[in-house]
């Protein structure tokens, strides 16, 4: 069965909110309506968004690292948001497992937002609907658009290629082989909610040398007693004497 | 989590309201076995339905302002099988009829026996649909609870003693209202619901100060580490995506310090438990207004339970809003 999913890079996204306003953008200025606003332009302002990227800092000074953290609806294998919803306005899509919110059924009672512990759902101050990430539903299967452009809005903005799209269900998927290869994870694993959407942990290569590589101990040169020990105020154009 | 008022008022008020149908059926099973003097149908059963049902609509009422969209209200019957609320939904108006009918049956004084049992206690109409209004006020409470307990994350409120806190209170409210009740309409009465109403809350008292300890000790599962996944156990939030906050800063944060919470405590451990059951001993000597106080003092005492019953779950989501720049 097929799961699509969002997989996050941490190692490469830089925090530079390009996924939160082209989902913005796409998705109020989409079939199902505006995401709204209040205040947008003046003192306090706030509004809907499907995806948020925010900001942490590891470690304490000067060792630190900063981790940008885009955060949307994670399509987890099992929403608890799901079965709590009285009316059947939230629901997982068996063909593709995605989750969504029909907005002509919810009737505003917020109890699937506190049965989210990602915080992944946020209500419409305007319309009285809950909203949630579509994974770009309406764009994904639109069959108008160039097949390289099916794909979620914030995937295509993203400038470093650091959220990608595709079916975690398929073991030889792009996004599978990334989870696999590079040490996928889900967000707080302890509630049994298997989320779809995996994050790439930030990695880091870190160069080993040993003593032994510095000193060269098995020179050929010094081993056969071909040379002899240069004197120390000579200069060499290698390091020659360094092996010595 | 954000108290919200509507929802406070809709949990207290079905509570009196169904813990005022016990007491009245209570009432009427005991005088069935001649431990209690029979009461008039009309001034005293009618009527404390009525009450019991006015309580009832009342929540039912303050409920709608919960909702985005009330008008949509009649699509939540649909989920029954998954989801609490869809449950409270449609046992919460099967409660208010059957609990409207015994009061109709009483009313109009169908009460003639229809049979008897064990060739002493004779049955009416009453008897058999109260026993149905019972059962479906204990569906109800356990519905409301169950909606709060369910929320495994919710670690404060996930644990049976929200559901045992549910069915106390609102028993010993409407059974302070039975004797506030009884009182007012000059039934013979009002020391059994004063009894009643003082066992009911010592034993809310009980389980409810078990909560409060149980969740001062309580480890919460989740944690910055787990909620971004990086192992290290200096994290701290520089960013949370908005300057002017969002649904998830307004909808999960009670917003008060911790000082006010401890206020809140403080005042409904006070206003619900000891003040009415003193006033409650006190009526012992049959002045009118004093079981009323009483329930007025405990039902303001439920508003502030309840409050704090909210602030006091900490929803895992906060973890990502800890900061705004």
């Amino acid at each position: 069965m097929k799961q699509l999913a969002l997989i996050i890079d941490l190692n490469v996204c830089v925090g530079c909110h390009a996924c939160v306003t082209s989902c913005k953008e796409w998705n109020t200025s989409g079939w199902a309506g505006p995401m709204s606003d209040t205040n947008p332009y003046d003192a306090n302002p706030t509004g809907t968004f499907f995806n948020r990227v925010q900001t942490f800092e590891v470690g304490t000074f000067p060792n630190t690292e900063t981790v940008h953290f885009p955060k949307s609806c994670l399509h987890c294998e099992e929403p608890p948001c799901v079965p709590v919803c009285p009316t059947g306005a939230s629901y997982k899509r068996k063909e593709d497992g995605i989750v969504l919110v029909d907005y002509d059924k919810c009737i505003g009672c917020k109890y699937c937002s506190w049965a989210c512990p990602y915080g992944a759902r946020e209500f419409d101050q305007q319309l009285k609907v809950m909203k949630k990430c579509t994974l770009c539903v309406d764009r994904i299967y639109d069959q108008t658009l160039p097949e390289s452009e099916r794909k979620p809005a914030c995937v295509l903005a993203c400038p470093t290629n650091a959220r990608l799209f595709g079916d975690v269900h398929d073991s030889d998927s792009e996004v599978s082989k990334l989870i696999r290869e590079n040490g996928g994870y889900r967000l707080m694993p302890e509630w049994g909610t298997n989320p779809a959407n995996h994050y790439l942990p930030r990695r880091k290569t870190h160069l080993k040398i040993h003593e032994d590589e510095l000193l060269r101990s098995d020179n050929p040169l010094k081993k056969e007693g071909l040379l002899p020990e240069p004197p120390k105020e000579q200069q060499t154009l290698d390091d020659i004497y360094m092996s010595w | 989590m954000h108290p919200a008022f509507s929802v406070i008022f809709l949990t207290t008020l079905i509570g009196v309201g169904q813990g005022l149908f016990l007491a009245l059926y209570t009432g009427q099973i005991y005088s069935m076995m001649k431990l209690l003097p029979a009461q008039d149908s009309q001034s005293f059963y009618a009527l404390g339905s009525l009450l019991a049902f006015g309580f009832l609509a009342a929540g039912l009422f303050a409920s709608f302002f919960h909702l985005g969209h009330p008008l949509r209200a009649w699509r939540s019957i649909s989920q029954w099988r998954t989801s609490w609320l869809s449950r409270e939904v449609i046992i919460l108006p099967i409660t208010m009829f059957l609990i409207a009918l015994y009061g109709a049956i009483h009313y109009f004084a169908w009460t003639e026996p229809l049979f008897t049992i064990a060739k002493t206690q004779p049955i009416d109409l009453s008897m058999i649909i109260g026993a149905l209004a019972t059962i479906a006020t204990f569906a109800l409470f356990i519905s409301t609870g169950m909606i709060y307990a369910s929320l495994k994350f919710l670690q404060e409120w996930h644990n049976p003693l929200t559901v045992i806190n549910y069915i106390l209170l609102g028993g010993a409210s409407g059974f302070t209202l039975a004797a506030a009740f009884s009182a007012y309409v000059g039934a013979n009465v009002v020391g059994f619901y004063v009894l009643w109403a003082i066992i009911l809350t010592i034993t809310a008292f009980i389980s409810r100060s078990a909560t409060l300890l149980r969740n001062s000790r309580l480890k919460h599962k989740s944690n910055l580490q787990t909620a971004i996944g990086v192992r290290h156990t200096m994290i701290a939030q520089k960013a949370q995506g908005s300057m002017g906050g969002s649904f998830n800063t307004r909808e999960f944060f009670h917003g008060k310090s911790l000082d006010k919470l401890k206020t809140v405590k403080v005042t409904f451990l006070i206003l619900v438990f000891p003040i009415p059951m003193l006033l409650l001993l006190a009526a012992a000597s049959g002045t009118i207004s004093l079981p009323l106080t009483a329930f007025v003092i405990q039902y303001l005492g439920l508003i502030a339970e309840r409050w704090y019953f909210f602030s006091e779950g900490k929803h895992p989501q906060n973890l990502y809003y800890q900061s705004v720049a």
